[in-house]
């Protein structure tokens, strides 16, 4: 990690003040953009594990009759004479979803992002709370560590799915996994805490510390993203802690929130989670739109089209994030007259999500279009996101969703919304803002070699499993050879695992590059982008503090193309136009 | 795979797949325009030397365009949907004096309980059989959806009909066949480890067919 030693005058100023130990500087280190990288490897790490959960068990669903290649070396609990158990694909189901959505997107999205881009962007020295925000990093070793060990325990890994539906996720004389749940629960609660402190150190930064100038409507979109996505996070988290704390009580201490037996109600626990769950889907996806919205402006060299119209359209998504939960329950068995008004909400949260399509094509519509892997991934995000949000309007539809419900069709969205929206705009941000980072660029031509094959294997995997849900595939089986109606989609599955495998294995052709370029990259300049926001007004890496001198704000984040700046396409927020073109001044 | 929605078997399927295709058309030509605009501004205005990005930040009129036509689109699908929704899952779209069963599912099988020949469920005549479950064809019938154990799904594809049966509750819904044959129950909620097969019998007869089988089933008790 030897690149990461900050060059510049500020950082051996501050050196000579406070000597650090490897440990304070590297491990327990307070500088968030330290902290933001300790996340980054933890959270790639993780989207390595999930990724491979997936794999195993499309191998299941492609060969339900076949060995597990390698699964010798697997425990008997797993697989048993070759044959991967119903028990363990069902721990496969519950952990890749459970382990990408709280261990490998959002701390990504969230814990690597906000973290290092919310300071830099807002011309701050650090966050608000350095201290808590280690904790809220440190908080997540043991959730990790908890995560991987369940598989281990007798029982194996929760197996109740990622939703945790009561009573299945209760009782383990019904699911056979008692320690492999607790674990998850406890790991569950310790994430939620962290969240809960890296909101209030996110919401408390922007709020307080933003440089002199910089007004909310001068803030970057990123940053108004992570902003409302920490408040998501610190209204929503603590429902899921609250829930997640009750149903360890059921199934350890005997209480009975969930169980009939006892007056409980299974639908209060698909209340309570999706009344978390839904907001965190926006959790999920408002950063992802931020770092676009930053690097579709920064390749098409143009100011981002409709900013007002882009931070309105975040706000709404937010509060209207909050009142769609009942459409994951149409067929629960809630009151059905409660079916109307959630489709209505859920069909208007649409709208927001179609205006920032649109302005989207609008900051390209006439721009000077700069395709690096960055904006290639961006403008990625943009078509995948589009088919996510459009599959969406079927399963709003509360009729429809009773056929396309629990099926591959709800399998195919997700993914389209969290990979091809959510990972690919992680992709890009950490092409976009590695060089910050770390100081060096990544390689474009792999960069680029990576998108197209991401691209491609992702839709070969992911749009034909619409294809599979119609045909009625339901979700989350081991095996479908049983039944009739699935008999005519299972050379389908097949290319879908082959497809899936060709998507894992580009996974690792960018680990390659990262780890690659970390080292060896070309050095990179404060500003390879020629970008305009604040984090690239001073040195790639910043130095401890970030600033030589704090910045002044003079105008909004991307102001690219400006008709009175000359010689140059971009005008950093830091600059004004009458000091960089004074013959072109007025303004 | 031929992408199409497998064979429809139900009064109700005829207006869901109706809705799906309509969707599917919408959202179809949603996805061309947009697709095809990004393919279009890719290559149209690809980085070029000399030229020059259009600095404009934005336009109101566009704004309120790309807000107003999907939310109009939006609100006339979601209107439609809640009428059709009323119609299949609405308090008093229950058909009255129907044939019912109560389905009552548990790891990882179906047990009916059937009316039998007084027609009537809830008396000394009813009879149970595990893991088939007959009815007849061209009339509407009632399902009583209960669970013993865990959350399971009640999903029989070709009728078009899902819906969760959950401990501690007694969910009633209906269909109506417009053929016979013989399909399968599928249990669509991950319930355990033998979800993956936690299916059943579902034969359709015509109601003479459905009758005869009925009353056999009640000798043989």
């Amino acid at each position: 990690m030897a690149t990461i030693v900050a060059e510049g005058t500020g950082q051996a100023i501050l050196e000579e003040h406070h000597p650090q130990t490897f440990l304070r500087k590297y491990m327990f280190s307070t500088d968030h953009k330290i902290i933001a990288i300790q996340f980054l490897i933890y959270t790639l790490f993780f989207l390595m594990i999930g990724g491979f959960l997936a794999i195993m068990m499309r191998y299941q669903i492609a060969w339900p009759d076949q060995t597990l290649p390698g699964g010798g070396i697997l425990p008997e609990s797993m697989v048993a004479s070759g044959y991967m158990l119903p028990e363990f694909y069902n721990s496969l189901v519950t952990m890749h979803g459970s382990i990408m959505v709280f261990l490998a997107i959002m701390p990504m999205l969230v814990g690597v992002y906000a973290n290092y881009l919310i300071p830099l962007q807002i011309g701050a020295d650090d966050m608000a709370f350095p201290r808590l925000n280690m904790m809220s990093f440190w908080l997540m070793v043991p959730a990790g560590l908890l995560t991987l060990a369940s598989f281990f325990v007798v029982g194996g890994a929760a197996s109740s799915g990622w939703t945790l539906y009561a009573p299945l996720s209760a009782r383990p004389d019904l699911s056979g996994v008692e320690l492999g749940q607790i674990y998850w629960l406890l790991a569950l609660v310790l994430i939620g805490l962290s969240s809960i402190l890296g909101s209030v150190n996110y919401i408390t930064t922007v709020i307080n510390m933003r440089a002199p100038g910089m007004t909310w409507f001068r803030m970057p979109l990123t940053v108004w993203a992570l902003f409302i996505t920490a408040i998501l996070g610190l209204l929503a988290m603590p429902v899921l802690s609250a829930a997640g704390i009750m149903l360890l009580f059921d199934q350890t201490i005997g209480t009975t929130f969930f169980l009939p037996e006892g007056g409980g109600q299974p639908l209060l626990w698909q209340h309570l989670f999706w009344f978390f769950g839904h907001p965190e889907v926006y959790i999920l996806i408002l950063p992802a739109m931020g770092f676009t919205s930053e690097i579709i402006a920064a390749g098409s060299r143009k100011p981002v089209f409709g900013y007002h119209a882009m931070v309105w359209a975040i706000i709404s998504i937010a509060f209207l994030g909050f009142v769609v939960w009942g459409h994951h329950m149409f067929q629960s068995g809630m009151n059905p007259m409660l079916g109307l008004s959630f489709t209505i909400s859920t069909l208007l949260i649409a709208v927001p999500s179609a205006i920032k399509t649109f302005n989207w094509m609008g900051t390209m519509w006439r721009g000077n279009l700069h395709f690096h892997t960055a904006m290639l991934f961006a403008v990625g995000f943009v078509a995948m996101f589009a088919i996510g949000g459009l599959s969406g309007i079927f399963m709003a539809s509360t009729p429809v969703d009773i056929y396309i419900h629990d099926t591959y069709f709800i399998v195919a969205h997700i993914h389209y919304v969290l990979f091809g929206g959510s990972l690919f705009a992680l992709f890009g941000a950490i092409y976009y803002w590695f060089p910050k980072m770390f100081g060096r660029m990544m390689n474009e031509k792999l960069g680029k070699v990576h998108f197209w094959l991401t691209l491609i294997f992702f839709n070969l995997v992911f749009f034909p499993m619409h294809g599979v849900g119609m045909a009625g595939m339901m979700r989350r089986i081991y095996d479908s050879s049983g039944y009739a109606h699935l008999q005519g989609i299972q050379d389908t599955n097949a290319l879908i695992t082959f497809a899936a495998l060709g998507l894992y294995a580009s996974g690792f052709l960018f680990a390659f590059n990262f780890f690659w370029s970390m080292k060896k990259g070309k050095k990179a300049e404060a500003n390879p982008w020629n970008a305009t926001t604040l984090e690239w007004q001073t040195p790639s890496p910043p130095m401890h503090g970030n600033w030589a001198e704090t910045p002044v704000v003079y105008h909004g984040p991307h102001e690219f193309s400006h008709p009175d700046v000359e010689d140059k396409d971009w005008l950093a927020q830091n600059e004004r136009p009458d000091v960089v073109s004074p013959a072109g001044g007025g303004h | 795979m031929d992408w199409s929605l497998p064979l429809n078997l139900s009064t109700q399927g005829v207006v869901i797949d109706r809705l799906f295709w309509i969707i599917a058309v919408l959202t179809g030509v949603a996805f061309i325009l947009v697709e095809a605009g990004i393919i279009w501004f890719s290559i149209k205005y690809r980085r070029r030397d000399g030229q020059k990005a259009h600095y404009t930040h934005g336009s109101k009129k566009a704004e309120i365009i790309w807000t107003a036509v999907p939310a109009v689109i939006l609100a006339v699908l979601g209107i439609y949907s809640g009428g059709v929704w009323a119609d299949i899952r609405g308090a008093s779209a229950l058909p009255q004096d129907a044939l019912t069963f109560n389905v009552v599912a548990k790891q990882f099988e179906w047990n009916i309980t059937y009316p039998g020949s007084d027609g009537r469920i809830d008396t000394a005549d009813d009879f149970v059989v595990r893991n088939q479950f007959h009815f007849p064809a061209n009339e509407p019938v009632i399902v009583r959806l209960e669970s013993e154990d865990v959350i399971h799904s009640f999903f029989v594809p070709e009728l078009r009909v899902k819906q969760d049966a959950v401990p501690g509750m007694t969910i009633p819904i209906w269909f109506e066949a417009t053929g016979t044959g013989e399909y399968q129950i599928a249990c669509a909620e991950l319930c355990g480890l033998g979800h993956y097969s936690m299916d059943a019998q579902v034969v359709i007869h015509d109601r003479a067919d459905f009758d005869a089988w009925s009353a056999g089933q009640a000798a043989g008790n």
